[in-house]
């Protein structure tokens, strides 16, 4: 308790200060100010961080090109530092104090979750950038990560019908994002006629490293004749030793291969890829795609970061997406205002990095294409497979019991984040 | 056939297709024709399509498709840009030898650009090594055909029996026959011939490897009511017989990886805590930083990796005692600096290692990065030692166990062996007494403090090898640590070691029934029932207790 307090109140202290600056800077002349709201300290920074320099990157390009409705952008950069209860705090500073226009941020669910109920009480915009479990849409956010019928089905059939899987195991780590999806799959895989006992589900508590015991079941779950394969939601830093332990049990990617939904090119840059090559990762972006729009943009962010080691990744791509999104619908509305904005992002259309054109939906997610990659030693994933079009985001999953009947459509007559369809009603808040 | 390509000269690249089909049409005509049909085919996108072609070019009976088929599962395999047409490749500096998937000859050096590779998934490589190895079930060499049979063993099909039964009549080796006969077995489980597939059941029945476990399973598979598909009555008496054999030997061998997965937690434990058995258990000190000493102990190994990034396996052995010297160093400056003022005092001990811990983690954050660091793990700690099919264990916890035990006698000695020992143990039972007796404390408290803290950084040699090193690595350990220590005792290094152990193997036998969170959940719970009844653990100091400085 006393340990948890005290480093509150030193990243308060810190925080403070840096905004404090910031805000002296900001009173200076009429500009349109964007919020960031990545994590610059703590556990997420690792990968939040990147999403913070993204959006810097975007704004200054923005600016170059004249700014928008005749106005220069202004970034406005907070630190929630991986405290999700201090996500909620900042929204309401960036908002009230710093009157923001737009806000970009956020990672983990449980982040969101608690920016929610602030960013709809205070009518705000928030572009959301990650894959997560869906079960969720709001006037007031944009999602442009992949949902799960954006990245789990898809890497599920893969697994199915090219590597003729028969048997899962869906391993995760203990909170919401994990829990739900392997909901959603499993449910999913029942339907297709996977029996209940050719399903492992194990979850395994955050920064998890002594993966003997869990390994040495999959290997015995797997060597039944049957072909099996991981489904990974397993969070951030704990794959490493859960890949190293597979290497060492001679587990090879042929054998037992590992989707997982959450290392990207980002997470492989810092670590000896040696024991995850030929596994698999799901995601709607790879840095090695090759195609026009993606070299320019890879070109462009090695420069703003000055350094040409600098990795690409999904969210950033999703991050990117949201932004040209935002300023389109900006242009299109001739506003900032959250509710002009907010009805003119409908139908957007922007390129994606990896091909074809990224529309937003009615429901406030993307239809994006779906990719399937292998890991390589060089730390990049070389696509094995993709959706032949795009997929469209469906906010809630049709697999589960309890969302299988609602929609999410923010045109209209409806104007619902949770629509059922059977009994024609708006569940509201 | 020289030949130099050149980047934008179509002239040269004509004649050269010219000069090719020339070459090709004239010397090898016909015995080529069939690979030239196939070779193109390799470049289509559909993997089904890949497959169906890699099986075809399995079936062309010629050294250049094995070599081809290598090629492409070793990702060499690519292709040209501006012709399709494919090559074999060969990294040279920082171009491509490029040469002709026909007949070897070297083509030109180009650069990457210009060529792209033949994509390959799971599911093409392991056909591709699959029908590699029915090639090579007969080869001469005794290492490959243990490897082709290796990987048979794991996919065979009907098919294969002829192959097999033929490589079994040529085989010498007496472990590769045996390996072999139970490849033909795992096949002919499913034969017509009754006899045939009763003596296949008793082969497998003797035999730990997974899949005959899997085939007598599928030779019992039930209806919906309950009876059995199959219909032989012997059949199923025997394959019950077998199945009941081989699941009392499999649930021996499942106990005893448990029981060595439970040793090998219980030695991280006993790593992690033994620095802090030292320091809190002996000096009473309540370090909260101990967890820092353990990480700047795997930072440590990191550095020794960078400077010498051309001995991995030797940078680790000399990371032991550098990491025991700067995480010692760090110790001192901490007990001189911050500690020495407090004794007496645990509460604000620990409030102030705590924030020393902050401090170093910051330090890293700062200094290093704030991202985790890549250790690379040298081969001889990567891979297992497999006792047979069902129970192999890991390299790199076979080590870390021994090396554990190592730091714990060594420690032992120590305490007990030496002069600095002696007048560790007299400071901690009675320090006055000590004094009188014309021991420097001080001197001994910061020489000690430093021996808990040296032996932590050498506990993060360890850990580098099984975990991340980040800056929040230490946090992980500590409250294991702090729970080993108050579990075992304080002031009793042999109680830390019963303690690390007897949590590991709970923890480990445990998390097959409730899974690794509730396992952690229960083992605590259990710990806290376990002080109330014994506050001084499992082996509390007898005599007077060395109490207060």
């Amino acid at each position: 308790m006393v340990r948890k307090s005290l480093r509150k109140l030193a990243l308060a202290a810190v925080v403070t200060a840096s905004t404090l600056t910031l805000a002296g800077a900001a009173w200076a002349a009429d500009t349109i100010k964007v919020g960031v709201l990545h994590s610059l300290s703590g556990t997420m920074a690792i990968s939040e961080t990147t999403l913070k320099d993204t959006v810097l990157m975007m704004i200054e390009e923005q600016n170059k090109k004249g700014g928008l409705l005749g106005k220069q952008l202004e970034a406005v950069v907070v630190d929630p530092a991986s405290n999700w209860p201090l996500f909620a705090e900042k929204t309401r500073e960036l908002i009230e104090k710093e009157k923001v226009d737009v806000i970009f941020g956020c990672w983990t669910s449980v982040s969101r979750k608690s920016v929610l109920p602030v960013i709809e009480e205070l009518n705000g915009l928030l572009f959301y950038p990650v894959q997560y479990e869906g079960e969720e849409s709001s006037k007031n956010v944009f999602y442009t990560g992949a949902a799960p019928n954006q990245q789990a089905i898809p890497a599920v059939d893969y697994l199915m019908n090219d590597l003729e899987v028969k048997r899962w195991v869906l391993a995760g780590t203990d909170y919401v994002y994990p829990r739900t999806t392997n909901k959603i799959l499993e449910a999913y895989l029942i339907a297709k006629g996977v029996k209940k006992e050719d399903i492992m589900i194990n979850y395994t508590p955050f920064g998890h490293s002594d993966w003997q015991s869990i390994v040495s079941d999959i290997k015995k779950f797997g060597s039944q004749g049957k072909k099996t394969a991981v489904v990974s939601t397993i969070n951030g830093d704990a794959n490493v030793p859960f890949y190293k332990e597979l290497g060492n049990q001679n587990i090879s990617s042929e054998d037992i291969p590992v989707i997982a939904f959450s290392v990207g090119e980002e997470e492989l840059s810092g670590i000896d890829t040696k024991p995850l090559v030929g596994h698999l990762a799901a995601w709607n972006y790879f840095m090695s795609v090759e195609n026009p729009e993606n070299e320019a943009f890879i070109k462009k962010w090695q420069a703003f970061i000055k350094s040409d080691k600098r990795v690409t990744n999904d969210p950033m791509e999703a991050t990117y997406i949201g932004f040209e999104m935002w300023a389109k619908a900006v242009a299109k509305a001739k506003s900032v205002e959250t509710d002009a904005v907010e009805q003119a992002m409908i139908g957007v259309e922007v390129a994606n990095l990896t091909g074809g054109m990224a529309v937003m939906n009615k429901n406030h997610h993307l239809s994006k294409p779906v990719l399937i990659g292998e890991i390589q030693d060089d730390g990049q994933i070389e696509t094995v497979w993709s959706t032949e079009s795009t997929v469209a985001g469906d906010a809630w999953s049709d697999f589960l019991p309890s969302s299988k009947d609602l929609i999410s459509d923010w045109t209209a007559p409806i104007k619902c984040g949770n629509y059922n369809t059977k009994t024609k009603k708006c569940l509201a808040k | 056939m020289k030949f130099i390509s050149q980047k934008n000269n179509l002239g040269l690249h004509l004649i050269y297709i010219i000069l090719c089909l020339i070459f090709a049409t004239n010397v090898s005509a016909e015995n080529n024709a069939d690979l030239e049909k196939l070779i193109p085919q390799l470049q289509v996108k559909n993997f089904k399509k890949k497959i169906a072609s890699v099986k075809q070019l399995a079936e062309i009976n010629k050294p250049q498709s094995i070599t081809i088929l290598e090629a492409l599962l070793d990702s060499r395999l690519y292709y040209q840009k501006a012709d399709k047409s494919v090559v074999i490749i060969q990294k040279k500096d920082h171009k491509y030898e490029i040469f002709s998937p026909l007949d070897n000859t070297k083509i030109g050096l180009v650069e990457k650009k210009t060529i792209k590779k033949i994509t390959t998934n799971n599911k093409l490589r392991k056909t591709i090594r699959t029908l590699l190895a029915q090639k090579k079930i007969s080869h001469t060499e005794l290492n490959i055909r243990q490897a082709a049979l290796k990987e048979i063993l794991t996919s065979s099909d009907a098919s294969l029996l002829p192959v097999l039964q033929q490589a079994k009549k040529n085989e010498s080796d007496e472990s590769q026959k045996d390996l072999l006969t139970l490849a033909i077995a795992l096949i002919e489980v499913d034969s017509k011939d009754n006899s045939i597939r009763l003596s296949a059941i008793k082969i497998l029945g003797n035999s730990v490897f997974p899949r005959a476990k899997g085939k007598l399973e599928q030779v019992l598979l039930t209806n919906d009511q309950g009876s059995f598909i199959e219909q032989d009555k012997d059949i199923i008496t025997a394959s019950q017989k077998a199945l009941k054999r081989i699941n009392s030997k499999l649930s021996l061998f499942s106990n005893l990886e448990t029981l060595f997965f439970g040793l090998s937690l219980g030695s991280v434990l006993l790593l992690a805590a033994i620095g802090l058995s030292i320091t809190f258990g002996v000096m009473g000190v309540i370090n909260m930083a101990h967890g820092e000493l353990i990480m700047l102990g795997a930072y440590t190994t990191y550095l020794v990796q960078q400077a010498m990034p051309n001995d991995i396996g030797l940078s680790l052995i000399v990371a032991i005692p550098a990491a025991f010297i700067v995480s010692g160093l760090f110790g001192i400056a901490i007990e001189r600096g911050v500690i020495r003022h407090l004794y007496g005092r645990p509460l604000e001990t620990l409030l102030a290692t705590f924030g020393i811990s902050l401090l170093l983690q910051q330090m890293v954050r700062t200094l290093i990065s704030a991202q985790n660091v890549p250790v690379i793990t040298p081969s001889w700690l990567s891979g297992s030692l497999v006792f047979n099919p069902a129970f192999a264990i890991t390299y790199n916890r076979i080590y870390i166990f021994f090396f554990a035990l190592m730091v714990f006698a060594l420690l032992m000695l120590i305490l007990k062996k030496t002069s600095l020992g002696l007048q560790v143990r007299a400071v901690a039972k009675n320090r006055s007494m000590a004094t009188a007796m014309g021991i420097k404390t001080q001197w001994v408290d910061s020489l000690t403090f430093g021996l808990g803290s040296g032996v932590a950084g050498v506990a993060g040699v360890a850990l580098s090898q099984l975990t991340n090193v980040g800056p929040n690595l230490g946090q992980a350990y500590i409250i294991d640590s702090f729970m080993v220590v108050v579990f075992g005792g304080v002031e009793n290094l042999w109680g830390t070691l019963v303690a690390a152990m007897t949590l590991g193997i709970t923890n480990k036998f445990l998390e097959p029934w409730v899974g690794a969170v509730m396992s952690k959940i229960i083992v605590l719970i259990f710990l806290i029932i376990f002080i109330q009844k014994r506050p001084n653990g499992l082996f509390p100091q007898k005599g007077r207790s060395s109490g207060g400085h």
